[in-house]
């Protein structure tokens, strides 16, 4: 009882006034109109979190911080989201995991003390990496997607690695890449399995430490603002310094020797490197750097930017494909003929949605952040 | 057969007792396993058998977290090419697998630890065969090395 009136003074989940701000923004309850974050939280305050842990839509919440922005008590929504979950996975409760739940076992088997993992085959020889040294690069689980989704939607995630470690020994920079990288726990974490994440966060904290690790670089915003801001909150401070490649870049612009490429594109913010983490300019400035790209900007952008539909692989519907169409609509609106994002997440889910679509109603390109920048080295 | 059970009795003693997963099929392999009990063929019963209604419903989750509870080798059995009961699911099994593999590769087991196998609902002795083997083959890789219960729910 006393941890959970601990929690709602955390996640100030007390305060709601029941305005309805939150509601009239998410996005899942503009499309999915069961769905109401109102609702959760005056249920789950007024009768207890075990009264709305069986509820199915407790997994709907893209914990994507649009709704706390609105709201005029910082109710901090999506961490209450997180404390529910908890209470409702111990009580048994697993909502619909898409793919048949393939990437939360992968998650959860991270943390095996035996496990040695094949992961570093996207590592071609042309690459300059490192075992030990002061920067890394954290892969994340790109490998796995490679996997798991390369083939069904035709583009290869780990080229996302790869082109990463590329711009980075363009900009002079040879990171470390770990032969066992362990996940970093970010879905956990919002699934409200919080001993797992823990587990993982003090694994990873210790092969940092043994590689003499003291900055790292991610290309994927979940990474980043897990290593960055759920570490510290979780398993202590002390860590090393974490940033994601877009804001890497944007330090070393003068570095990046880039030519041409003409394209139209738009950006798409992750809700992790924008509402989390506050980086909407860098990724938007290195992009405007080359030669022959024009960003222009969607109806939602920045701080109002709408997720892509789905987070921790979790309840994907008909719903998320509606939301991912509404971005493409966006983006096509303002003129773009690329949809850039800086998640490889937000990208897989993209293209789900454009399967099965025909090409000239699609007539977007999809692509990651760094695939453009990578397209546009000068050697 | 005499044999054949000996030899399975033989290896699993020496080594450790292998968990294995199967996933069969209703219309074929369920059934050739049944053959296998009713024509009381001797075989190994280091596994457990989990039915589906094709083998084309097993995606790599399924076999994923059979390895996550602790199974140390995963058979996923169909019909064979041309009998599945719903036409195609067997070659959606092939295709799932294959992620499987990939997945099961990058996570760093040995991939003799997954087969994709087809019997039919007459070839019990085929799967008393092919469980003998499989066993073994698992004794001889030993426990899994994901095989770790964590703390935590
Ligand atoms: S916006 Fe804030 S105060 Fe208003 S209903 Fe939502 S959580 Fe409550
Ligand atoms: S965090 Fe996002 S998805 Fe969740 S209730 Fe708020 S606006 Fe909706
Ligand atoms: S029913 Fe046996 S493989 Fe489809």
């Amino acid at each position: 009882m006393n941890t959970a009136v601990e929690q709602l003074k955390k996640n100030r989940a007390f305060l709601c006034l029941e305005c309805g701000k939150c509601t009239a923004v998410c996005p899942i309850s503009k499309v999915n109109n069961a769905y109401s974050p109102r609702r959760l939280l005056a249920q789950g305050l007024f009768y207890g979190a075990e009264d709305i842990a069986s509820d199915h839509l407790l997994w709907s919440c893209l914990t994507c911080l649009l709704c706390s922005q609105r709201c005029p008590v910082d109710v901090k929504y999506s961490d209450y989201m997180r404390d529910v979950r908890a209470v409702a996975h111990n009580m048994g409760h697993e909502g619909n995991a898409s793919h048949g739940g393939a990437l939360h076992y992968i998650m959860e088997m991270a943390a095996s003390p035996k496990l040695k993992q094949n992961r570093t085959e996207w590592v071609t020889k042309d690459l300059k990496v490192k075992q030990k040294g002061d920067t890394l690069y954290f892969a994340g689980c790109l490998p796995y997607y490679e996997e798991l989704f390369a083939k069904d939607f035709s583009f290869s995630p780990v080229s996302i690695a790869v082109d990463t470690v590329k711009i980075l020994n363009h900009i002079g920079i040879e990171p470390v890449v770990l032969d066992n990288e362990r996940c970093c726990g970010h879905d956990l974490y919002w699934l409200g399995r919080l001993g797992q994440f823990d587990e993982l966060a003090k694994l990873n904290l210790k092969d940092f430490e043994q590689a003499g690790v003291k900055k790292v670089i991610t290309s994927c915003p979940e990474c980043a603002v897990a290593l960055r801001q759920l570490y510290p909150e979780r398993v202590g401070t002390g860590g090393p310094k974490v940033q994601h490649i877009a804001e890497v870049l944007a330090e070393n612009k003068a570095r990046l020797k880039l030519g041409e490429v003409t394209r139209e594109v738009a950006f798409q913010d992750p809700c992790r490197l924008g509402r989390f983490m506050g980086v909407y300019d860098p990724p938007r400035e290195v992009l405007s750097m080359i030669p022959g790209v024009t960003v222009s900007e969607m109806a939602h952008n920045r701080k109002g930017a709408i997720c892509c539909g789905t987070t921790n692989w979790m309840n994907c519907d008909s719903c998320s494909k509606q939301i991912q169409k509404s971005r493409f609509d966006e983006a096509r609106a303002a003129g773009a003929g690329t949809l850039v994002t800086a998640c490889p997440k937000c990208q897989i889910h993209f293209r789900c949605a454009q399967c099965g679509e025909p090409e000239e109603k699609n007539g977007l390109e999809l692509a990651d952040f760094v695939n453009i920048v990578a397209s546009a080295l000068k050697s | 057969m005499a044999v054949r059970t000996q030899q399975a009795k033989k290896k699993t003693k020496k080594e450790f007792i292998p968990n294995i997963v199967v996933f069969a099929c209703n219309w074929c392999s369920y059934a050739g396993a049944d053959n296998a009990g009713t024509n009381r063929m001797q075989h190994s019963p280091h596994f457990r058998v989990i039915r589906t209604m094709c083998s084309g419903r097993v995606t790599p989750g399924f076999v994923l977290k059979a390895f996550k509870l602790g199974a140390d080798g995963v058979l996923v059995s169909g019909c064979h090419f041309g009998d599945c009961h719903y036409i195609f699911g067997n070659y959606k099994a092939v295709e799932q697998f294959e992620k499987t593999k990939g997945l099961v590769k990058t996570l760093g087991l040995d991939l003799k630890r997954v087969r994709l196998e087809w019997v039919s609902a007459a070839e019990g002795v085929r799967w008393a065969n092919l469980i003998d083997e499989f066993v073994g083959q698992i004794a001889e890789l030993g426990p899994s090395p994901l095989n770790h219960k964590p703390k935590y729910g």
